[in-house]
């Protein structure tokens, strides 16, 4: 191996990981606030409500990431003849990076919504009391006393599912997104095999990063139990 | 006319009748002590007044304003429990202050909240604002703590959170404060503070319902006290009648078992 030869992998790997972080990144940013819709479904007074959604948590949460991703990359055009577009808000994105960004989103929208709901489920009932008996609506309740206290409990396990995101993305690789893993394997189809095993100082790093963050932000929210 | 006037609550959960018509009044400034053993149907009987149980039947009227009747569905309706509820506060015993909030937002949330539906929130919300703060730092003085202003609730004691839970209910300004075994969660040391507050309370204008197991405190504060046993008042009149000179046998029961410890 020599160092051109390194820089080279260590250049296209680096390209091919930028395909995970957007994987990540937009993940993140539509599931969290997805989970929090289907967790008010899932605890929903309104009883068909209730059982829809928890049915949809758990096909989602029953079957494995990688058959979804199958699903999303063939069900709409097997299924109803849909065809993802080729551009979104003018942005130009091919169709497999949409269907994992699907199954990705729902996947991960399901996980969230049991960590909030377990989260919410945590409060005390005295907490919601109070603040009904000092003249406060539902939503003020949910809002100003009970949301903090969630968000602090479910910071662990939020913490724990988004560094899995971080590796799940490699999984885009079965309907051939061009990301890290894939790229590396075609290195080692080629005959040159190290490749494959240099991935994991990428994501190493990354969720190294994410788990500094993560206990920064639990110190944050250290100044109350 | 009374300020509280309580008429035949009665209340199941399935097949267990926790109050079997529960008749009382209380009048303005005066102190009520309900008294008796766990499972009487206290606790109960608060959380009806306080509309965190519906009962299933009776009338609650507030200066002589009917407030609730479950038979009459116009007395009903979510939106306006919110603002009946706001005659009367309630102490929890285990506090339940919120924790991520320091000692003064603690007292002064719901009132923000509830300026916010004025009118002229928009034109004064300085002044409002500013108003609110100057009174929940004279009530946290009432209770003793104005160097805890900016605490949170984990860093105070027990008893210390329990007076800040008085000062949060206090700062609503209720027609009617109830206590709901306000020191049974306090370690026995720390209970002496708390009653001292709430006997600092006693005024003119402040009407109190104290469920508590203190009989020494019910004696000494209380102007009325009640009794109460499955779920029915067994005996109700002054604490010279009640504690001290008892008439049901279960009273008597109860009063020289407590005595006796």
């Amino acid at each position: 191996m020599t160092f051109e030869s390194f820089c080279n992998v260590t250049l296209s790997l680096l390209t091919a990981f930028k395909e995970n972080v957007v994987i990540f990144v937009i993940t993140l940013l539509c599931a969290i606030p997805l989970g929090l819709l289907m967790t008010f479904g899932s605890m929903s007074k309104f009883k068909p409500l209730k059982w829809l959604v928890r049915t949809f948590v758990w096909i989602i949460r029953g079957t494995p990431l990688m058959l979804q991703l199958f699903i999303f990359m063939y069900g709409p055009g097997l299924l109803f003849g849909i065809v993802y577009p080729d551009s979104i808000f003018g942005i130009t994105i091919n169709n497999r990076m949409i269907a994992a960004l699907l199954a990705f989103i729902i996947n991960y929208a399901a996980y969230f919504s049991e960590i909030y709901r377990g989260g919410i489920e945590s409060i005390p009932k005295g907490q919601y009391e109070a603040g009904q008996v000092l003249g406060m609506t539902k939503s003020q309740v949910f809002f100003k006393v009970v949301l903090m206290q969630v968000v602090k409990r479910i910071v662990p396990p939020m913490g724990n599912e988004i560094i899995t995101l971080v590796k799940d993305t490699s999984l885009a690789r079965v309907i051939a997104v061009g990301e890290i893993m894939m790229t590396a394997n075609e290195y080692a189809a080629d005959g040159i095999i190290w490749p494959l095993f240099y991935t994991a100082v990428f994501f190493l790093l990354f969720c190294g990063v994410l788990t500094v963050l993560f206990s920064k932000v639990e110190k944050k929210l250290d100044y109350y139990r | 006319m009374s300020v509280l006037e309580v008429k035949g609550i009665k209340k199941s959960f399935g097949s267990n009748n926790v109050l079997k018509g529960i008749d009382f009044s209380l009048e303005k400034g005066e102190v009520l002590a309900i008294i008796g053993s766990s499972g009487s149907g206290k606790t109960t009987l608060l959380r009806c007044l306080n509309f965190l149980e519906t009962p299933d039947s009776g009338e609650i009227y507030v200066n002589g304003k009917l407030l609730l009747d479950p038979s009459r569905p116009d007395t009903m309706n979510e939106k306006d429990i919110r603002t009946k509820r706001l005659h009367f506060g309630l102490v929890f015993q285990s506090f339940n202050l919120f924790p991520q909030y320091t000692v003064i937002k603690n007292i002064t949330l719901a009132q923000e909240l509830l300026a916010k539906e004025r009118p002229d929130y928009k034109a004064d919300k300085k002044k409002i604002l500013e108003d609110i703060y100057n009174n929940s730092i004279k009530i946290l003085d009432r209770v003793g703590l104005l160097e805890k202003e900016k605490a949170y609730p984990c860093e105070l004691s027990g008893g210390q959170q329990q007076r800040v839970a008085i000062a949060r209910a206090l700062a609503m300004r209720p027609e009617i404060l109830c206590f709901d075994e306000p020191t049974s969660a306090l370690d026995p040391e720390l209970t002496g503070e708390v009653l001292k507050v709430i006997r600092g309370l006693k005024s003119s204008d402040s009407t109190m319902i104290v469920v508590t197991h203190e009989i020494e405190f019910a004696r000494n504060v209380a102007d009325k006290v009640i009794y109460m046993a499955d779920g029915v008042i067994e005996e109700m009149g002054t604490p010279a009648q009640v504690i001290d000179n008892p008439q049901s046998e279960k009273a008597k029961a109860f009063l020289s078992n407590i005595f006796k410890q």
